[in-house]
């Protein structure tokens, strides 16, 4: 039995309502509990700001691209080495690190929750194997089915129970834990080249358009009772005017569950853009945080871009491919067979780019414009965005208007007159940042029962404290202190122990895999359908019975099992 | 015994559909096995236990003895070297990785004497590239360039390839446009649609015409570029341009001859051009089955493909200085582990000459030409026959290899696992 007290703790942990309470957590084996014994082990968090631990509900850190990303940049590798030290294995890369240094970054800015937000279920097996040596994190994966030959086929003939099936085969088999649909739709259509135009014209082939697909698998999600909801990438990525094309997808959405969103949209900074063109490009941030105030079936995350090098890296295949033409520098794609596609190219995101100028601004807005922080959520998309290290001055931005003239004051001169951030006044309060950094991100993933994202009697004792006094700080003044205290916690206590202290990780630890499990009736059993078995026979290239993840590759980890409606 | 879908150990093809009859603690018979993956089921010639050179002979020694030897030899080396890791397992390859960091010494892979050239130009300009599904599904024009898959991956042309129907081609011999780019006739270009021989060394001013071609700048270009005639130049980028989705394969022609990673670049650069106006892709063809995932291993564990140095702390990479050829010709080197791997068919003479000088510990379930200057060998077992594993597919697909006998032999990972154990107590107590 080990027990642990942390004294003296300045708590915000939203979830439970407490905004501001000086109090003692008392944690034993791993949990929040009431109460410990004299004999446990004390840390002082001195009236510092203690958050339950972070949870990042949309990061690109381990798999099949994520790899491919480093493989292809050894230049970015040379950007961010460290030595062995004590229990640190040797780390390279700033935005694609090795698996230990997204481990111990993430683990100095207090996350202690990770979601792979695209893992291609032929090749999950790599992810489960990088997520090995991701240890101070417990780890979850979006299983892709924007391109699934089975759920095209299944909503093109309208059943949107085999729909569900196929989910609840596939997911069950990668040991993945949510829905993402990446440009639904598209990915297929760039096995020859082709792209989709938004979401009413069907792709050839399969003659299914993407609104019949997000429809559909919305539908199928909420029949298998999923922790979290679908995890969309909207179409049209990147291109001016896609705006439009996004808030026709949001039309689409229905309300289907009382305890969470019924879609979460991800770096929606990305499919908010207005104009025609490069020329008349400018920010559509607002109609959009309009369409997602009005429908609380909608959450999202913002997707913010900072200015600088980092590696961008999605599913979303031909978007790719027209960035490479825009960019010239590097271009790798990878398509998954009867599954999905995907691309990766670097990127110099550049203050004296308007593009990229109105593209930062963007970010912002939709976390300012969205009233409700618990619906739209702290992220970069990592790293596509920029790598998650600038998570603390994001949240700085988001608290201080002066910070965000000073910024502003340094951009392509011509933002101002195309984005609505200069006329933003709103400044995020620390409660916001805990609400958009861990509450509202352990909620929107279905995670907050088994006990991530807060810090009741129960809750997994995930803890972070920051080096930072709330009653002393006036973040909109002292934003240096606010990026300082974010980028570095006093401690960060995983499951009870204390595994990184003043940025030195001081642990191996030993992570959980979260993944999910929907049980459903024999007659929907696509391990025992004929047509499901012919295909695999026929058009994958690896054998059924070799398909399914084994259990070696999951270490610790914890099965959520759901009954479907099936 | 029949253990169906089990996983051929033998080429980066990895093909898992092999049916293996076990009778009586050995393998009997292999179904759907090409010649060379049979061998490698059927094959005997085993080591019984690790052996140990004295004088002019061996002598049997214990797996304690044989461990203790190679703790013994990489904690006094002050450079020590771990090479090879091709032909074993994806988690006997992580222990190699955190062992080559305890020491600070340099662990490489096969892939610095073979596509290491691929890997250097998808540096410089990336890799469009796919699973080896999407090729059969839809691929109707296909490139083999400087490989030759019938001898050296018997496979790919039937399960993914020239006679592999897919869902967008239900005959594919007769859907299918294969092209074959090499220096000399070979049993692959026997089945080409079109044969194109070019002089040796000639691959990238080829390469470079064909671009030209494919940008409109064809009538720039002599009347043969590299022994090729510029008409059968032009016919290839016009059955390239029709293409609904082309592939290029390329093997050691490419990578290893003059030019080296330069040929590949202008290749991706080709196909890059290509995908501007249809769907094209390139591929490595990968020789051991599991090279591809040494390469992800060591990404993921060190962020670079292969020949990292750890003397600094930090891992290091720098291809020409930190891979095993280059390190063994300037007698860096003074001890070696040898795994999965067979460098003495395979390196120079140099460095062939410095391995025979330092000690050397040689991890393999088979005795082969590295055998003959090693100090002690450790016979395991293989991967796939006697051991289960992961593996990476030529395109990157992970597969779990099976376990198909039990022989008692050790797994590498529990070798390794030993060692990095022992050198932990010392280095890292």
């Amino acid at each position: 039995m080990s027990e642990m007290l942390i004294k003296n703790a300045f708590v915000i942990d939203p979830l439970n309502g407490i905004n501001g309470e000086v109090m003692d957590i008392a944690i034993r084996d791993g949990k929040i509990v009431e109460a410990v014994g004299d004999a446990a082990e004390v840390i002082d968090a001195r009236r510092n700001l203690t958050l339950p631990g972070g949870v990042d509900s949309h990061t690109h850190i381990c798999g099949t691209k994520v790899n491919f990303g480093r493989y292809m940049s050894p230049e970015d590798m040379r950007a961010g080495r460290t030595p062995r030290r004590g229990h640190m294995h040797a780390t390279s890369g700033y935005s694609v690190p090795t698996t230990y240094g997204n481990s111990y970054r993430y683990s100095a800015m207090g996350y202690t929750t990770l979601l792979e937000g695209a893992m291609a279920p032929l090749e999950a097996r790599h992810t489960h194997e990088e997520f090995s040596y991701t240890p101070l994190q417990d780890t979850m994966a979006n299983a892709l089915f924007d391109g699934n030959w089975s759920v095209l086929e299944a909503v093109r003939d309208g059943d949107t129970k085999r729909v569900a099936a196929v989910i609840a085969w596939v997911l069950s088999a990668v040991k993945g834990f949510a829905v993402k649909l990446t440009n639904p739709g598209g990915t297929e259509a760039w096995g020859w080249g082709e792209n989709v135009d938004c979401i009413q014209k069907p792709i050839a082939n399969f003659e299914v358009s993407p609104a019949e697909i997000i429809r559909t698998i919305v539908e199928a999600n909420e029949l298998l009772h999923l922790p979290h909801s679908v995890h969309l990438h909207c179409n049209n990525l990147g291109k001016p005017g896609n705006y439009t094309c996004t808030m026709g997808t949001f039309g689409l959405i229905p309300d289907l569950n009382k305890k969470r969103q019924t879609l979460y949209a991800t770096h929606v900074q990305y499919h908010a853009y207005g104009g025609s063109g490069w020329n008349d490009f400018c920010s559509k941030s607002e109609p959009i945080a309009n369409m997602v105030n009005m429908r609380p079936q909608i959450a999202i995350d913002m997707g913010q871009v900072m200015f600088g090098k980092t590696t961008t890296m999605t599913a979303d295949g031909p978007m790719e491919f027209n960035l490479y033409r825009l960019h010239h520098d590097k271009w790798s794609n990878h398509d998954v067979e009867l599954e999905t596609g995907s691309g990766i190219i670097p990127v110099l995101y550049r203050r004296k780019n308007l593009v990229n100028s109105v593209m930062w601004a963007i970010g912002l807005e939709l976390a300012l414009l969205v009233d409700d922080p618990w619906r739209c959520l702290l992220t970069t998309d990592n790293p596509n965005g920029a790598p998650f290290v600038r998570y603390p001055e994001i949240i700085a931005l988001l608290m201080s208007k002066r910070y965000r003239e000073e910024e502003l004051a340094t951009v392509h001169p011509d933002t101002e007159h195309r984005v609505p951030l200069p006329a933003i006044d709103r400044e995020l309060d620390w409660h916001d940042i805990a609400v958009m950094t861990r509450a509202a991100q352990a909620k929107a993933l279905g995670i907050v029962d088994i006990g991530k994202g807060h810090l009741a009697p129960g809750a997994d004792a995930d803890v972070a404290i920051y080096p930072i006094r709330v009653d002393e700080t006036d973040p909109s003044v002292d934003y240096r202190r606010v990026i300082d205290a974010f980028s570095r916690t006093e401690y960060t206590i995983k499951r009870g122990r204390v595994v990184c202290r003043s940025g030195e990780c001081v642990v191996d630890g030993n992570n959980t895999t979260i993944w999910v499990k929907p049980k459903v009736s024999p007659e929907y059993d696509m391990g025992k359908d004929p047509d499901f078995i012919r295909k695999f026979d026929r058009y994958y290239t690896v054998r059924m019975r070799n398909y399914p993840v084994q259990d070696e590759y999951l270490k610790r980890n914890l099965c959520i099992e759901t009954e479907a409606e099936l | 015994m029949i253990i169906k879908d089990a996983v051929c150990p033998f080429c980066g093809c990895l093909c898992d559909d092999i049916e293996v009859t076990v009778d009586d603690g050995k393998i009997v018979a292999v179904d759907n096995a090409c010649t060379l993956g049979n061998h490698k089921f059927l094959g005997d010639h085993r080591l019984p236990g690790p052996i140990r050179r004295d004088g002019d002979t061996w002598k049997d020694i214990r797996y304690d003895e044989a461990v203790e030897y190679a703790v013994d030899m990489l904690l006094e080396a002050d450079r020590p070297l771990l090479y090879g890791w091709s032909g074993t397992h994806g988690e006997a390859q992580c222990v190699g990785v955190h062992m080559a960091e305890l020491l600070r010494g340099v662990i490489d892979n096969t892939s610095s004497v073979c596509h290491g050239p691929s890997i250097l130009a998808i540096q410089e300009v990336g890799h469009p590239g796919c699973t080896l599904g999407q090729v059969k599904n839809r691929a109707d024009l296909l490139i083999y360039w400087g490989c030759n898959p019938i001898d050296a991956h018997p496979r790919h042309l039937s399960r993914y390839t020239r006679y592999a129907d897919g869902f967008f081609l239900e005959n594919a011999f007769r859907d299918r446009k294969v092209i074959v780019v090499d220096v000399r006739k070979t049993e692959t270009t026997n089945l080409a649609d079109e044969f194109v021989q070019i002089q040796p060394g000639a691959d990238y001013a080829v390469l470079s015409a064909l671009r030209a071609i494919a940008r409109g700048k064809g009538d720039a270009l002599p009347r043969t570029v590299g022994g090729v005639p510029r008409e059968q130049l032009v016919r290839i980028v016009d059955l390239c341009k029709k293409a609904k989705f082309g592939a290029v394969y390329f093997g050691l022609g490419l990578t290893m001859t003059r030019g080296k990673y330069k040929n590949i670049r202008n290749a991706i650069e080709l196909v890059d051009e290509l995908s501007r106006h249809t769907k094209f892709t390139i591929s490595a063809m990968r020789g051991h089955y599991n090279v591809y995932g040494s390469n992800e291993v060591n990404t993921w564990m060190t962020g670079y493909p292969f020949g990292i140095d750890f003397s600094r702390g930090i891992a290091f990479y720098n291809p020409g200085e930190t891979t095993a050829v280059d390190i063994l010709a300037r007698k860096e080197c003074d001890a070696c582990l040898i795994v999965a791997s067979d460098p003495g068919a395979h390196f120079p003479r140099a460095c062939i000459k410095h391995l025979a000088d330092i000690p050397v510990v040689q991890i393999d379930p088979y005795a082969n030409a590295t055998t003959a200057f090693c100090d002690v060998q450790i016979p395991v077992a293989v991967t796939g026959i006697d051991a289960e594993g992961t593996a990476y597919r030529m395109d990157g697909v992970p597969i779990r290899t099976r376990k198909v006998l039990s022989t008692g032999y050790p797994s590498d990972e529990e070798i390794l696992g030993r060692i990095y154990a022992r050198i932990q107590e010392v280095r890292q107590p």
